[in-house]
């Protein structure tokens, strides 16, 4: 052995504190690729001690203040944020404005991270377990993760959370806006945020109504009324999350969720390595002169995805 | 299984190359973000990745963000006529960090004080009146000069 592993060596200054360290392992697994691998397994190793919190909610419901504050209001030597922000799907782009909104709150001890969804989302799915590892191997907690609650993959990045919170506003909505929108069977805790403005115990009444229909044993999705921008409520919120955890850790949950995590974690990394192969194929020679007849009307879109699904199969996984 | 439909317009993600991570920002009392956030705009449309911190930024809140976002290059917009002093300042905060993150500075700037600005290492001055293609070329230069210095 003539030196140590320079991947050890970054985790250990990322561990002791060093957040250009941790920045730059972050880019590694964001980048994907066998380095990639190399960090998440790596993480993997010492990750598990962390509290994952999610927060999702529509946009401009307060999700960037409410995260900020709730990482002050932890108390936590070293909590963790991750704010992803959708890339355009046009040029690859994206505005990350998270930050802007949780400096003032925050303090110097939080680590906050901006990350691009990149993409389709399936990379996400993937980056962003990742992202969570490694914070966790780096000592990290709690970690938040925020997401815009627009979008099936958005919304069950956030539900892959120890705890997830769902943000909403007075004037949201009513009973029946809260059923169709999705993101209430994820909820573990609500947040009615812009509790200030008229009609907040509104919203609360619509959600009370909403959860006396039914809702997972157990666990009873609890209603948080916030004036996230004043500070107001935050600090109840952060106690119900600890109630929350608690609950988690007596009843088994804890246990079965990061389980149902990590078996979703799975299929995510194999769909994702299947998507890149059908780009691979679609664009290599036989898929050209598939589509060509497609084109042309020579062949059905069925028929000529049978054709190329065949190579898919058949072949051998390509270098990449 | 309800999945989006995928996207053809992206090249698969295998090939997908990390964006040019950039972190927006105003120092001090200066009020004027309209243009930053043309800027913003302008540089998410040419593929980057854009972390807008605004206004009233420090050196030492940028050095904080560009190091936990792991930036590749500072974007400062200056309309308070305070260049000359913050825009050095900054780059001597970038390289007190140890940071290899270039300075790029628009806005308004006297042709004057261009030399001296990147005398004191910025790495690049956009003037007012520089086309969106101008502004996204002189962050890719920074950057690859950047990454060529390595």
């Amino acid at each position: 052995m003539m030196s140590r592993d320079p991947l050890d060596e970054l985790f250990e200054t990322a561990g002791s504190g060093n957040r250009r360290a941790l920045g730059k392992l972050l880019t590694m697994v964001e980048k994907r690729g066998e380095t990639a691998a190399k960090v998440s397994e790596r993480a993997h190793r010492d990750a598990g001690q962390a509290r994952v919190v999610g927060v999702t909610g529509a946009p401009g419901t307060g999700k960037s203040t409410i995260t900020g504050r709730l990482a002050a209001a932890s108390g936590a030597s070293r909590p963790a944020i991750l704010a992803i922000d959708p890339s355009s799907p046009l040029t690859g782009g994206a505005i990350l404005g998270d930050r802007i909104r949780m400096d003032n709150h925050v303090g110097n001890s939080a680590f906050i991270r901006s990350m691009a969804t990149r993409g389709h989302a399936g990379g996400l799915a993937v980056a962003v377990p990742d992202a969570i590892r490694v914070l966790d191997a780096a000592g990290c907690d709690p970690i938040i993760v925020e997401t815009v609650g627009v979008g099936q993959v958005e919304v069950s990045i956030a539900a892959a959370a120890d705890t997830t919170v769902v943000v909403v506003t007075p004037g949201w909505g009513d009973a029946v806006q809260a059923n169709k929108a999705g993101l209430l069977e994820v909820a573990d805790i609500f947040v009615v945020n812009k509790a200030d403005r008229p009609d907040a115990r509104g919203a609360r009444r619509d959600l009370e109504l909403m959860l006396d229909l039914g809702h997972r044993s157990g666990w009873r999705a609890s209603i948080v009324l916030t004036t996230a921008i004043e500070g107001e409520g935050i600090d109840d919120l952060w106690t119900e999350i600890e109630r929350h955890t608690a609950h988690l850790r007596e009843s088994g949950e804890l246990i079965r969720r990061r389980c149902r995590r990590r078996r979703d974690e799975v299929a995510d990394r194999i769909e994702l390595e299947l998507r890149d192969r059908v780009h691979q194929i679609i664009q290599n020679q036989s898929g050209e002169f598939a589509l060509g007849r497609v084109d042309r009307n020579e062949l059905s879109p069925a028929a000529a995805a049978e054709l190329l699904l065949s190579t898919l199969t058949s072949d051998k996984p390509p270098e990449g | 299984m309800s999945e989006p439909p995928a996207d053809t317009s992206f090249p698969p993600e295998t090939d997908f190359g990390a964006p040019i991570r950039v972190v927006l920002a105003k120092l001090g009392l200066d009020g004027h973000d309209r243009g930053l956030k043309i800027v913003a705009r302008t540089l998410r449309d040419a593929g980057m990745e854009v972390i807008y911190l605004g206004l009233r930024q420090t050196a030492d809140s940028i050095v904080a963000a560009c190091e936990q976002e792991d930036a590749d290059v500072i974007g400062l917009s200056m309309h308070n006529a305070g260049h000359l002093t913050l825009a050095p300042r900054m780059v001597q905060a970038v390289d007190h960090a140890g940071l290899d993150v270039p300075v790029v500075i628009g806005g308004i700037v006297p042709a004057d004080d261009v030399a001296t600005l990147i005398d004191s290492g910025v790495a690049a001055v956009i003037g007012p009146g520089a086309s969106a293609d101008e502004v996204v070329s002189a962050v890719k230069a920074a950057v690859d000069r950047q990454t060529d210095a390595q």
